[in-house]
């Protein structure tokens, strides 16, 4: 409603300047350079987006605990990327006698364009969608499945005891919580009807008075999105899921023998994966582009979207900030014994919501079996085993 | 419940990450080159010699007997004795160094030249900024390097120095005492003499032939 022709044109700033730069080609090579310049957007936009990242998560985690963080590098140290990237790009790119040369090479890369084509399918405004798929969701998880190979691989080649264990473990924790990132997302297809996610946008673009339609204001809604994140946690490596590179443990994990500007491509690597699941999940419970009060829909819809993605990366930091590390059986019982099982039962709860009609019926149905699950399992689960003084059979 | 203590946790951090903001005493960090705490008054780093007056040359109350460069330990010490001798703050007759080098690289601070020194000339500094370019000569430093005026041993180890500063004044007091005692007695004496001149004198020389 507040929609004037200029907030238009700004909402597709991008595009028209796509189509305004196209425009001077010969119409045949339009769609190519069309999709060539969406490429150049994402691999411009996201790097850049992940140099700020590094410099505000340091300088969010030091002020969590009580320190200034880096202040030495251009004003306030927001030049500190700049120098970290100098000194990756200058360092020695050292390899092991022993490793295995092409795969030791190639890890590195295979991780970058995985978590590069994931951005492919991610709409980041309106109309802004490199590939508009009609499984785009699908191929989301499969690219970001991807990633795991690249884990292997860099871990396998090395040839070292750390980077293998790394690797093991990095791969063990991927594929536990690569399930529940998916269960917790076919609630979604469920409901929408489509693995498109411009269309699971366009679904969510809806108002209620002046409230958005967006999943997560719905009980199973809610529940995916906090499974949703707990995985996209484990699946980026990030604390408290830490352990495939924890420092205290295995030196660096998968990528201990990788040096300057490989480490940096793990770095970014990880870094974009988080950018990309945290735009996933903007996309599928968020809302996506979409803005969170319908009188605000005069700003641009990317804004949205990057906003609400960089929202996701504080809390990332934030529990960062907060979380030690767990421990391997920890982590693994977590997985299969606690959110796993809930995101059976919010399948469950969502095919009720479905089938129960409008309502206010589904609403109490579904918290209720949410919430009784959680307190229930919960408290099954994790409770505090009191083990007691250590008894010796033999030594006495 | 499940997830309680987490939610605990990032109250926490929130409060910190806030807090970090609004109060200046939760950021305890000094950001060094720029600001620095104080040194502590027993604070010791490497030694330095102290001088008095405005020319540190003049002013060494280093009398050169070499019993730090005997004492120390690791051996950083080098001391030349001068030839000639110049009067100390008392007026007594000294002598003084002409090299005095301390070799920071080997010394290990352990204060035994300052325990043993019975002029307080030799004290120990605070200052701990020694980096530097060349590992030999800058580390070597001469006694240009060491000497300090008593105002910096003041204004470093302040207690230390005001107790030196009043047994070198006690001490000069009882020097200047002595001799004026003796000034006086030698008067008395010379005033004496005259009557008295040429029995003692006479005494002596025949006794030792």
């Amino acid at each position: 409603m507040a929609t004037t022709p200029f907030s238009t044109q700004l909402d597709q700033i991008f595009v028209l300047l796509r189509d305004w730069l196209v425009g001077y080609l010969p119409a045949a090579y339009r769609p190519a350079a069309g999709a060539v310049l969406g490429v150049l957007g994402i691999i411009s936009v996201f790097p850049a987006l992940f140099a700020l990242t590094t410099v505000f998560e340091r300088k969010g985690l030091g002020r969590m605990q009580n320190r200034f963080g880096p202040n030495r590098v251009g004003p306030y140290g927001f030049f500190q990327p700049v120098a970290d990237g100098i000194k990756a790009l200058i360092k020695e790119d050292v390899i092991p006698f022993r490793a295995d040369g092409v795969v030791h090479f190639v890890a590195p890369i295979v991780l970058l364009v995985t978590v590069f084509m994931g951005f492919a399918v991610l709409p980041v405004g309106r109309n802004m969608v490199l590939a508009d798929m009609d499984s785009g969701l699908l191929f989301f998880f499969a690219m970001g499945a991807a990633t795991e190979l690249s884990v292997f691989m860099a871990g396998w080649s090395s040839r070292n005891k750390y980077s293998l264990l790394g690797a093991m473990r990095g791969i063990a924790q991927m594929i536990s919580y690569e399930v529940v990132l998916l269960l917790s997302a076919v609630s979604i297809v469920m409901i929408g009807g489509s693995l498109s996610l411009s269309k699971i946008v366009e679904a969510q673009n809806s108002y209620t008075g002046i409230f958005p339609h967006w999943y997560v204001f719905t009980p199973w809604g809610l529940a995916g999105f906090l499974m949703f994140g707990v995985a996209a946690t484990a699946e980026t490596n990030r604390c408290p899921f830490d352990l495939p590179e924890g420092e205290s443990e295995i030196v660096a994990g998968y990528f201990t023998e990788y040096s300057g500007f490989k480490f940096a491509i793990f770095f970014i690597g990880e870094y974009l994966a988080m950018f990309s699941l945290s735009g996933m999940a903007t996309t599928l419970f968020l809302g996506g582009w979409s803005a969170p009060l319908s009188i605000l829909n005069f700003i641009p819809s990317w804004i949205w979207f990057f906003g609400k993605v960089m929202i996701f990366i504080f809390v990332f930091i934030w529990v960062r900030g907060t979380l030690p590390r767990l421990r391997q059986d920890q982590l693994m019982n977590f997985a299969w014994k606690f959110v796993l099982p809930l995101s059976l039962v919010n399948l469950i709860v969502t095919a009720l919501w479905r089938f129960m009609g409008e309502g206010w019926l589904r609403w109490v149905v579904s918290t209720a079996i949410l919430a009784a699950f959680y307190v229930l399992v919960g408290r099954a689960s994790f409770r505090r085993k009191n083990i007691g003084l250590r008894s010796y059979r033999y030594a006495e | 419940m499940l997830g309680e203590g987490i939610l605990k946790g990032l109250a926490e951090t929130a409060k910190n990450f806030f807090g970090s903001y609004v109060s200046k005493e939760r950021l305890t960090t000094v950001q060094y080159p720029e600001e620095r705490i104080p040194t502590v008054e027993n604070a010791r780093v490497f030694p330095f010699l102290v001088y008095d007056g405005p020319d540190w040359e003049a002013g060494l109350r280093c009398v050169s007997c070499q019993i730090c460069e005997k004492e120390c330990p690791p051996k950083c010490i080098f001391i030349e004795k001068s030839k000639d001798k110049k009067p100390d703050f008392v007026g007594k007759m000294q002598f003084y160094p002409v090299r005095f080098d301390i070799d920071t690289s080997v010394c290990m601070s352990c204060q035994i030249c300052v325990e043993v020194c019975p002029f307080d000339a030799i004290r120990m500094n605070t200052g701990f900024e020694l980096a530097t370019g060349d590992r030999f000569g800058g580390l070597l430093l001469d006694r240009k390097h060491l000497a300090h005026s008593n105002e910096y041993y003041h204004s470093i180890h302040p207690t230390e120095a005001a107790e030196v500063d009043a047994r070198r004044a006690e001490e000069k007091a009882a020097a200047e005492a002595k001799a004026k005692a003796a000034a006086e007695a030698a008067a008395a004496k010379a005033a004496a003499a005259p009557a008295a001149a040429p029995a003692p004198t006479k005494q002596p020389a025949e006794g030792g032939s």
